[in-house]
């Protein structure tokens, strides 16, 4: 890092006073990035933008929309048609959310593969968790303001949840819903706190930044920085590589919200919520759908929501559940195996949770909830033992060097990234 | 680059496909009889806009209402300003108090919204044997299938139910819809309207007429919609195209 100079009066005023020029300067320009991150390194910044989206147009819908059983759903409604591209506004929101969690999954899968939860990245992963839980809370309460049916019983569901726990369940129940039914001041507390947390994890979203910058980035090779020669400058590589990225996530969000609007909702929730006509089906969003699976997946109530809740916790216990001291999956033949499986797993889990319970439904929930838990509790811990990881290469460097034989440094053909 | 762009898109689509699972539920498959503000392309019809609209007005409006569209909306459809007021007129509406502190009726103007049929949900319900008839404003949005739900609603009346299934008085026979006991009696024929522009009124056109209708009731915007999404992504596009050319100059010496 080298101490940043400027020419310009001003800016040396400012920075003498506030070091904000030189703070850019080492993390947003000289901030020393592995050279060999894939196009999986993406996402991050990608949830990063998404985050600002939905709060510029959250911001704005908050502006139109009105917290109260009797009008938030014709209040919507106006936002559709009255206000000038309140449609765009809120369709933005509506379908950014479900990118939120794509972008943010695809986050978690890729650190899951190259065991970017690894130490000394435990703290680091700690907080993604944390946001995760954050976004889930956040993205549960925003579902429940539109205040039609699905938003009603959705919430309905999930707060009756806290009933299981043993003797003070119903008071914590009362408490959340600040009544005795899920009511006005329930949706008026939910407005408030879907305004708030997204500021919250916003501030957690510097706090991984700030560890990440701490531990620097993980790579594709999963093996510690070693020289220099290992890294580029964040500027100007990946400002322009995650532009292009931030360009063909655009294009695939923006086409579900102007094309497909509606293709993550549930038809149910354009009818107002109505407190004396339950949904036949009571389904959450998709992004909640596997957990939803494994709550569903035991027969008793409190077991359920200890084991949904224990799926995310198991996620914080990673870093010691995991024994292998090789970081990235490329190294590892079994755990490349079990990754996949992980993945259909979790697939499996979402659309068990989409479907309405039945004998084989069920089942397949709980063989698939005991997979999920199987794979992190003794499978992981396992693998560390029993499997033979490939050789590592020596540096981020050699693996590309190979071919050519050339120094380190010298100019080589160019040759084709990504 | 593919491999992201495929597997981006196969994270989109594994997504959608737990929503997209359940998008019919039992029952016949809906018709689907394609309209034309079908697809990417696809505009609402201006013409079956108006059929649609006159066969709201003369058959669908005397049970329910259309509380979200105003009549002033109407002229997203081709009616002039003064069809609007005479639409409008057509209904009284409760007003006041006025100075005496007396509430009165007046007829409905262009900005009040569609003044429904019945004073009250309770009032609906006792002249429709029980059953509140819904509002139709978001009908297009709120059923899996949308406009071919609604569109195969209307045809999917028929007088005798197959063996086995039990209508109860007062119920007629949909094979669309979920129960197949529904509380509308059959609500179109051939004939059923007369249409300004000389179309033959078949059922079937009816049923496409009104479906059209009632999707624009619902989704107003969807031609200003698809004509800005072709403008935003076509920028999109060659902008994202300029990111990747500048990323493969900038990244053209790491190795």
């Amino acid at each position: 890092m080298s101490a940043y100079k400027t020419n310009n009066k001003m800016v040396g005023w400012i920075e003498e006073r506030l070091p904000i020029f030189s703070m850019l300067q080492h993390s947003a320009v000289e901030y020393p990035t592995p050279k060999n991150l894939n196009y999986w390194w993406n996402f991050g910044s990608l949830a990063g933008f998404m985050l600002v989206v939905m709060i510029l147009t959250g911001v704005f819908l908050a502006m139109n929309y009105t917290p109260h059983t009797t009008m938030a759903f014709n209040s919507v409604e106006r936002i559709m048609r009255d206000v000038n591209y309140g449609w765009l506004l809120r369709y933005l929101h509506m379908n950014g959310a479900s990118m939120f969690f794509v972008l943010v999954y695809t986050h978690m899968f890729r650190g899951l593969y190259y065991g970017s939860y690894k130490a000394p990245r435990e703290l680091l992963w700690w907080v993604g968790v944390v946001i995760f839980l954050a976004m889930m809370a956040t993205a549960f309460m925003g579902y429940v303001l539109p205040w039609g049916q699905m938003s009603f019983w959705g919430a309905t569901v999930i707060t009756n949840l806290f009933s299981a726990f043993p003797v003070v369940g119903q008071y914590i129940v009362t408490w959340l819903w600040g009544g005795f039914s899920v009511d006005n001041p329930t949706l008026n507390r939910f407005f408030s706190l879907h305004y708030l947390l997204p500021f919250v994890i916003f501030a957690l979203v510097f706090i991984h930044l700030w560890a990440l910058h701490t531990v620097k980035s993980n790579n594709p090779l999963g093996i510690d920085v070693k020289s220099p020669q290992d890294t580029i400058p964040f500027h100007p590589y990946f400002t322009i590589k995650d532009l292009f990225g931030i360009g063909v996530f655009m294009m695939v969000y923006l086409a579900f919200v102007f094309y497909a609007p509606n293709f993550f909702g549930e038809p149910d929730n354009y009818i107002p919520a109505n407190p004396m006509v339950t949904p036949p089906h009571i389904v959450p969003e998709w992004y909640f759908l596997p957990f939803y699976a494994i709550l569903r997946a035991v027969p008793n109530k409190l077991g359920g929501v200890l084991m949904m809740f224990g799926a995310i916790v198991v996620l914080l216990f990673l870093p010691w559940l995991d024994t292998s001291k090789v970081r990235s999956g490329r190294f590892r033949p079994i755990f490349k195996q079990a990754f996949l499986l992980f993945i259909i797993d979790c697939v499996v889990l979402g659309y068990v949770g989409s479907q309405p319970p039945a004998d084989t439904i069920t089942l397949i929930g709980r063989i698939a909830t005991a997979y999920y838990f199987f794979h992190f509790l003794i499978l992981l811990p396992l693998l560390g033992k029993i499997e033979k990881p490939k050789p590592l290469p020596a540096s981020i460097s050699a693996p590309v060097l190979r071919g050519g034989g050339m120094a380190a440094g010298a100019t080589a053909k160019p040759m084709e990234k990504a | 680059m593919q491999k992201l762009i495929r597997n981006v898109l196969a994270a989109a689509l594994v997504a959608g496909a737990a929503p997209a699972a359940l998008a019919n539920e039992g029952g016949p498959e809906l018709m689907k009889p394609g309209f034309s503000f079908d697809g990417v392309f696809g505009r609402y019809d201006p013409a079956a806009l108006k059929r649609g609209f006159q066969v709201f007005h003369e058959i669908c409006s005397n049970c329910h209402s259309l509380s979200l569209v105003a009549y002033r909306n109407l002229a997203a459809i081709g009616l002039t300003e003064d069809e609007i007021k005479a639409v409008a007129a057509e209904r009284e509406i409760q007003a006041g108090p006025n100075d005496e502190g007396q509430m009165f009726n007046r007829p409905g103007r262009p900005s009040d919204h569609y003044i429904p049929p019945f004073p009250n949900e309770k009032a609906a319900a006792v002249a429709n044997g029980g059953a509140a008839p819904p509002d139709l404003s978001l009908m297009a949005k709120a059923r899996h299938g949308g406009p071919n739900y609604i569109y195969s609603l209307m045809l999917g009346f028929e007088d005798t139910p197959p063996d086995g299934v039990h209508i109860p008085d007062g119920k007629f026979y949909n094979k669309f819809f979920p129960g197949n006991a529904i509380s509308m009696p059959p609500p179109i024929q051939d004939d059923a309207v007369t249409y300004a522009d000389g179309t033959k009124a078949t059922k079937a056109q009816i049923a496409h007429d009104v479906a059209t209708f009632l999707n624009w009731a619902a989704e107003p915007e969807l031609d200003a919609r698809k004509s800005l999404g072709l403008k935003v992504l076509g920028f999109l596009a060659v902008l994202t195209a300029l990111f990747y050319a500048l990323k493969r100059q900038i990244w053209k010496n790491v190795h």
